[in-house]
């Protein structure tokens, strides 16, 4: 019993997690129906930021690495975009890739094979938490998560900014004649999955990963199947479906030893496996709205 | 002589080899409600898109209180005073009407983002505001009961009052009103009717509109333009218009069944 809450705490702060990852790509969805395959790579160099400053601050180097991501995020959009502003979206999405290749190959030649340390205040400490030893970073990585999704809904659910969001990504045009200006809101998705980033990725670099390192870079895409299981369109789908992957992936990962019929490596395809499903029996994802398109 | 609220020159708009609008001009005067009818096809709408800018212009200008409008976004219209409703509802469907209301007072916000984030007195406070202005506005188009509610759960004619709220939280200098009584049961109709007329008395809001129900248009317009074929071929007081031949062959038809029928033909 001790075993399964291990797993499952332990399985809910990777979701949490997965849930800011997924968050990202929602956001960012949302507000102009691009997807930004380039996420990766913002959550390796905001990390990566984070760990170069950090022997200074902690703290400081955090809020460098959120401006770095967020500069990045915004010239991005400027540059991705505006620029193809009434193209198809399927171009600028493919455009995403290309940026998230430059960014990794940037980073190749600065990170190489090295294991950065983010100098975070909480380390490797272990805590004792309702009898079950735990990490301080997986309960770090689950409070944080926590905070920034229940933050998010109470600014898109009570602020008029939230309100222009929701609009803007429901009628575009009803929302432009409310005078809501649709450039602002897709620079401010933008920016917002790019903070995001940096977030995420600190946390990442505590808990699964020791420290930042190239990996770090598609871990993005491991979270991809959550933001797909929840809900392309949906905020709260993304932070779902982030819990139901991790959660799965621990207990897959835990219980492994009853699950050899499956293979050696099953824990690794089953995200994959389990977005396959949920796409068969529900395409538009668990929180999702189905698209009606007129005959 | 005033300026007028709204001022439509040589509006011409064209869609391929297609000619929607052809040089159709009008002027709305402060305080008075302005009707635009024709056929079905006839541009009505097209002129509510270019004025909203949704619709770029090919040749013309719109001036808002004298100050010229074309041009801009969309966003940019409503900041500059253009209103608007919409023939197919125009509501946000995951809200309640409150939401959707509030939306309209999105423009005199001042709070910024992360003032929104933090949930700041000043942003707070605003919000406050905003929500009494709501409630004053939802009580005047007679919708207070409704503020709760999410659209998806409200009647055809209620919705069209809710947009029509929501307009009016937006204090424009200009209502653009896209059919507000289609698909409206006689009561529905009547009672927008009343709404509209009311509103226009008691703030002196200039108001556009288009509208199919000749009853309604005769009842509440001070001047009606009449398009067909996106020429404008008569402009005018409503007892003037119907009366025009070209209206009755265009348009209304014999003069009986002008006084008679309460909606127009498709």
């Amino acid at each position: 019993m001790k075993e399964l809450a291990f797993f499952l705490l332990s399985g809910a702060a990777l979701g949490g997690l997965y849930g800011l990852l997924a968050l990202g790509f929602v956001v960012i969805y949302k507000a102009t129906h691009v997807l930004n395959f380039a996420h990766g790579s913002f959550v390796l160099l905001g990390a990566y930021v984070v760990a170069r400053f950090s022997s200074w601050s902690f703290w400081g180097a955090l809020a460098i690495g959120v401006l770095v991501t967020v500069v990045l995020a915004l010239l991005a959009e400027r540059l991705l975009i505006r620029t193809m502003a009434g193209r198809a979206v399927l171009s600028v999405t493919i455009m995403t890739v290309g940026l998230d290749i430059v960014l990794l190959t940037a980073a190749r030649t600065e990170i190489n094979t090295q294991l950065l340390p983010t100098r975070d205040p909480w380390g490797d400490k272990q805590v004792v938490l309702l009898g079950l030893v735990m990490p301080q970073a997986r309960l770090v990585a689950l409070l944080v998560s926590i905070v920034v999704a229940v933050s998010f809904f109470i600014w898109l659910r009570y602020s008029r900014w939230g309100l222009a969001f929701r609009a803007a990504t429901e009628k575009r045009e009803a929302a432009a004649l409310m005078g809501i200006g649709l450039g602002t809101l897709s620079a401010l998705a933008w920016a917002i999955a790019g903070a995001l980033a940096t977030v995420s990725g600190v946390l990442l670099a505590t808990y699964p990963y020791p420290g930042v390192n190239l990996d770090l870079g598609t871990i993005a895409l491991a979270a991809l199947p959550a933001a797909v299981i929840g809900g392309l369109e949906s905020a709260p789908g993304a932070i779902i479906g982030g819990l139901i992957v991790g959660i799965g992936q621990i207990l897959v990962q835990g219980y492994q030893e009853y699950l050899t019929w499956l293979g050696a490596g099953f824990h690794e395809v089953f995200t994959f496996g389990l977005m396959l499903l949920v796409l068969l029996v529900r395409p538009q994802g668990l929180f999702g709205q189905k698209e009606i398109v007129r005959a | 002589m005033s300026t007028p609220d709204l001022a439509v020159a040589d509006l011409t708009v064209r869609f391929g080899g297609v000619t929607a609008l052809d040089h159709v001009s009008f002027d709305v005067m402060p305080g008075r409600i302005h009707a635009v009818i024709g056929p079905n096809g006839a541009g009505k709408s097209t002129v509510f898109n270019t004025i909203s800018n949704l619709v770029p212009l090919d040749e013309g200008s719109v001036h808002l209180a004298g100050v010229r409008i074309d041009g801009r976004s969309a966003h940019e219209s409503a900041a500059a005073g253009v209103g608007r409703t919409f023939q197919n509802l125009g509501l946000f469907s995951d809200m309640t009407v409150e939401e959707n209301l509030l939306l309209g007072t999105y423009l005199r916000g001042r709070a910024g983002w992360l003032a929104c984030a933090l949930r700041l007195p000043s942003a707070t406070l605003e919000a406050r505001r905003m929500r009494a202005e709501v409630s004053d506005v939802a009580a005047t188009v007679g919708i207070s009961d409704l503020l709760k509610q999410t659209q998806t759960s409200l009647s055809y004619g209620d919705r069209k009052r809710v947009e029509l709220a929501r307009a009016l939280c937006m204090r424009p200098t200009v209502l653009l009103l896209d059919e507000p009584v289609a698909g409206m049961n006689p009561l529905e109709s009547a009672t927008m009717t009343g709404t509209i007329r009311s509103i226009n008395e008691a703030l002196g809001l200039t108001t556009l509109l288009v509208e199919h129900d000749m009853n309604m248009v005769m009842s509440l317009a001070d001047t009606v333009t009449v398009l067909n074929f996106g020429r404008m071929i008569a402009d005018g007081p409503p007892d003037v218009v119907r009366k025009d031949p070209a209206v009755v062959e265009a348009y209304l038809g014999a003069p009986s069944d002008t006084d008679s029928s309460t909606k127009e033909h498709a």
